[in-house]
């Protein structure tokens, strides 16, 4: 297993298990075109900044993902300063509502000594910004960020020397602020433009800059506004779904009967006698182009197929299907279990031993936008415009689907609907250019809400075992952990316990899986928090209490005390029909701690969020205002997860796959949210998109359990009514 | 069968050829070139496609264009006045009640009805109103506070 607690931010951890969309897509990138690119692109300073070890492999490829050789490493971004002074910074990341198109250009302008406004963030197109693997896994922040201050820092330096070469004066002696170079004894002062005009310089530098420390920040460490939320209040930013091409058709692809439905037979005739309409078969692959989307949907109707099904689980067995079929193992070597100690004697040790299982359900990203591309080819070059967390990662696709070489293929992705990591594969991008190969036009294929939930891929649903002692005085003494197919992430506990067996048991699923927010975290914390407050009442000890006996944890115990504090824990009393709950932990560099006042009615077995106290900590703070806004997010995100959200499927059939059937969290859900952040100059930061929701499934549970004493062990919580008067309350 | 329709949108009449059981949301998309109400459900459940017709929120994407004919139809692009903003597009902008922005102008349309009906309108109000508009990024809390601001802003 990985070691999540590596202190080595550098290196970029490997892919995990439940990743399951990237194992199984295609690998291999070939990075041809970077320095054709600094050939062609002008005048002005251009800094590169290469990735460890890297400046030796100047042929480029990559290696094969999640076999334990990491990711492909070269350069890592990079960053112009054109000749009339303008600041372009390249890099692969796509921005879905993270909001690092403002926090990256918050770190440049911070290292460059620019106002925010002068610097253009190009993101996400594979024909002009570094490789990336991908935006997922929270490592923006963590990798990204520190990668264009070097490189924005080296920039700095550069134009510095020009200025004390152009001023004939002792570079220590300039300053650098608002864009300009001053030296104050001569009073001249240089602008960015006047000093990179005529100049041409390319500069590869290795990752040893020195960056200016973050107690000196005086624009990154700041909340800044969104730098682009004018266009998006007005409707002028065009999302993948709102790209226009000239002779754009309308693309719509045939959709199997069933889950699990392969194609007999088909009758295109009806179809192909519409007028103006393309019809494209390749093999199992049936789409068509239209001038509206309603003539292709039409279209699509009017083709006539027979499906062949096979027999598939229903949801209301899934939890015993995934039990009783491990998958053929994705590794040969299996998924080792990690261990300290012995758990028979941990278990003979304790006073009070408990045993518990918990679930977790599918459930749906949803990203408001739907899947959506539009595809034009010229003169063998594809161009495919689509919103995917892995601009590079599609590019692969599209090349190995029509079997052309990557540098044929360029994907652009523009600011996108979000992803939440359901985006990580290009579904739309290939079929919009299957169709438009055949049509000879640019084609658009927006998947229709119902295909979004149909054919896109699931949070893995899980089952996890626990099984664990306690001590009278509360030591935990055995903590055996065992997650049936959700997901390794976040697996390990942070609490000290001497004997301890932790596995993920990778199945076979029925329905098609891969990445969520914060992965498996979200399962894991809950059965991990769940089971501690289990526990807690066990020993009859406070919940935070019994937390902190068995932590030494310094940042995960600060983050419980800050969120306690706050929340006014062992201060304050549960309202008549209220509960409190607790719950914290580690993932992806952040640590979460969550307070959680929840009101159930017994009557109809509905539960009320009414407050959540959120407190993080993810080292030095960016952007104070936008961090908030992710804990925020989480936390209401998180609720659909917690009490509603479930996939439910029959004969290979969605039930509930429409937004009119499954319910999300919506404005009446929002509790009262207050978070507190721990900035820790003195640490590196880490990224904040995903960790948070992590906490709030178990401190929502076990408020539950303290308003009604109903324990919940399955993900959504949903209660059975009426709940019984004799239940503690 | 095509059926020449005249719109009338954000003050100004556009004529239209299309099959009128298409819906609003896609001509305005499509065929006007008006891409800033959006696509999320196709059933009404989200107000991504949120505009105003006769100053009322309705889901385009549920509604034929053939209905909305001859109707006064207001979309996002139609709410900034002379290079300012609405208030409430401002409000958004001012309390950072956005991430992706994908639903944000449904939003706003929904929060524009909501004032110009009611405009100091109390949370609850604001909840009840803009309770058929989901953020899957979750920024309800700020929108509230957005709605808040633009309710003082104007008055």
């Amino acid at each position: 297993m990985t070691d999540e607690l590596s202190t080595e931010p550098e290196l970029e951890p490997e892919l995990e298990p439940e990743r399951y969309e990237l194992h199984a897509g295609p690998a291999f990138h070939f990075d041809i075109a970077r320095r054709d690119f600094f050939k062609t692109a002008g005048g002005g300073v251009f800094i590169a900044l290469a990735l460890r070890g890297s400046l030796a492999q100047e042929s480029g490829g990559g290696q094969r993902r999640g076999q334990g050789g990491g990711m492909p490493k070269e350069i890592g971004a990079w960053l112009h300063i054109a000749e009339d002074g303008a600041v372009t910074v390249y890099t692969g990341k796509v921005e879905v509502g993270q909001n690092i198109r403002t926090s990256l250009a918050q770190v440049v302008a911070e290292e460059l000594r620019v106002p925010m406004a002068s610097i253009k963030m190009v993101m996400g197109d594979t024909d002009v910004t570094p490789y990336d693997a991908g935006t997922f896994g929270s490592l923006t922040t963590r990798m990204m960020s520190p990668q264009l201050r070097k490189a924005a820092a080296a920039a700095r330096e550069v134009l510095i020397d020009f200025a004390a070469e152009r001023g004939k004066v002792e570079r220590g002696e300039l300053v650098v602020a608002d864009g300009r170079i001053t030296h104050a004894a001569t009073r001249q002062s240089f602008s960015f433009g006047s000093l990179t005009h005529g100049q041409r310089v390319t500069k590869v530098i290795s990752d040893s800059v020195v960056t200016t420390p973050a107690d000196q920040w005086k624009i990154a460490g700041k909340s800044a506004l969104k730098v682009n939320a004018r266009d998006i209040v007005t409707g002028k930013h065009q999302y993948a779904s709102d790209i226009k091409r000239p002779g754009l058709l309308y693309g719509k692809v045939l959709r199997p009967s069933t889950l699990n439905a392969t194609l007999a037979s088909v009758d295109l005739r009806d179809a192909e006698k519409l007028p103006g309409v393309t019809v494209v078969r390749d093999g199992d692959f049936v789409g068509v182009a239209a001038a509206s989307e309603n003539s292709a949907a039409k279209a699509v109707n009017d083709i006539h197929a027979e499906w062949k099904t096979a027999p598939h689980p229903p949801s209301r067995d899934l939890f015993d299907y995934l039990r009783k079929n491990p998958a053929q193992s994705q590794r040969p070597e299996g998924r080792a279990a990690f261990t300290a100690g012995s758990i028979e004697a941990g278990l003979a040790a304790g006073e009070h031993k408990l045993q518990q299982s918990y679930t977790i359900a599918y459930i749906a990203h949803i990203p408001l936008e739907p899947r959506a591309a539009v595809a034009e080819w010229n003169d063998g070059k594809l161009t495919v415009w689509t919103g995917t967390q892995r601009p590079f990662g599609v590019r692969s696709e599209l090349a190995q689907a029509f079997h052309i070489a990557e540098d044929k293929v360029r994907v652009l992705v523009p600011d996108t609907g979000s992803g939440y990591g359901g985006k990580h594969t290009g579904e739309a991008a290939i079929e919009a250019a299957r169709i438009a190969k055949s049509a000879g036009k640019p084609v658009k294929v927006v998947w229709t809400r119902e295909e979004e939930f149909n054919w896109a891929y699931f949070r893995p649903a899980g089952v996890i075992d626990v099984s664990s002692a306690v001590s009278g005085e509360g030591k935990i003494t055995a903590w055996e952990f065992h997650n049936f197919n959700s997901g390794e992430a976040g697996i390990r506990t942070l609490y000290e316990i001497p004997n301890q067996k932790i596995q993920f048991h990778p199945t076979r699923t029925p329905l098609r899986q891969g990445s969520y927010r914060a992965l498996a975290a979200t399962a894991n914390h809950f059965a991990r928090e769940s089971h501690m407050d289990e526990l807690a009442r066990l020993v009859n000890m406070d919940p935070l209490e019994f937390r902190l006996k068995n932590l030494k944890d310094e940042r995960l115990r600060a983050v419980l005390q800050a969120t306690a504090k706050r929340f006014g824990w062992g201060k304050t009393k549960p309202a008549p029909g209220h509960g409190f709950g607790i719950a914290g932990g580690f993932e992806k560099g952040g640590y979460v701690a969550m307070c959680a006042d929840v009101a159930v009615d017994r009557a109809t077995a509905s539960v009320k969020i009414a407050r959540v106290v959120a407190s993080f900590e993810c080292g030095t703070i960016i952007n104070p205002d936008q961090l908030k806004n992710q804990i925020e997010g989480s936390v209401v995100m998180g609720i659909g997860g917690a009490l509603f959200e479930s996939i439910e499927f029959e004969d290979g059939r969605l039930l509930n796959g429409k937004l009119s059937r499954y319910r999300v969290p919506r404005f009446s859900d929002a509790p009262s949210i207050e978070v507190v952040l721990l900035d820790r100059k003195d640490l590196a930061s880490a990224g904040a998109g995903e960790t948070p929701i992590a906490g709030l499934a178990p401190a929502v549970g076990n408020a539950i359990f303290d308003a009604i004493g109903v324990r919940a062990r399955s993900l959504p919580m949903r209660l059975e009514k009426p709940i019984a008067r004799s239940t503690r309350g | 069968m095509p059926n020449v329709f005249e719109l009338i949108i954000n003050s100004t009449k556009r004529k239209v050829d299309v099959d009128s059981d298409r819906s609003l949301l896609s001509v305005l998309r499509d065929d006007l070139d008006l891409t800033g109400s959006k696509y999320g459900c196709g059933e009404g459940q989200c107000g991504a496609c949120t505009v105003l017709i006769d100053g009322k929120a309705i889901r385009s994407c549920i509604t034929t264009v053939g209905s909305a004919a001859g109707k006064r139809i207001t979309t996002i692009e139609g709410l900034e006045q002379h290079g300012r903003l609405h208030p409430v597009q401002q409000a958004f902008i001012d309390a950072d009640a956005m991430q992706c922005g994908y639903c944000t102008t449904g939003m706003i349309v929904s929060a524009a009805a909501l004032l110009a009906k009611n405009s100091d309108p109390n949370t609850e109000e604001i909840i009840r109103h803009m309770e058929g508009n989901v953020c899957r990024c979750g920024t309800y809390p700020r929108i509230v506070a957005a709605i808040h601001k633009a309710a003082k802003a104007k008055a």
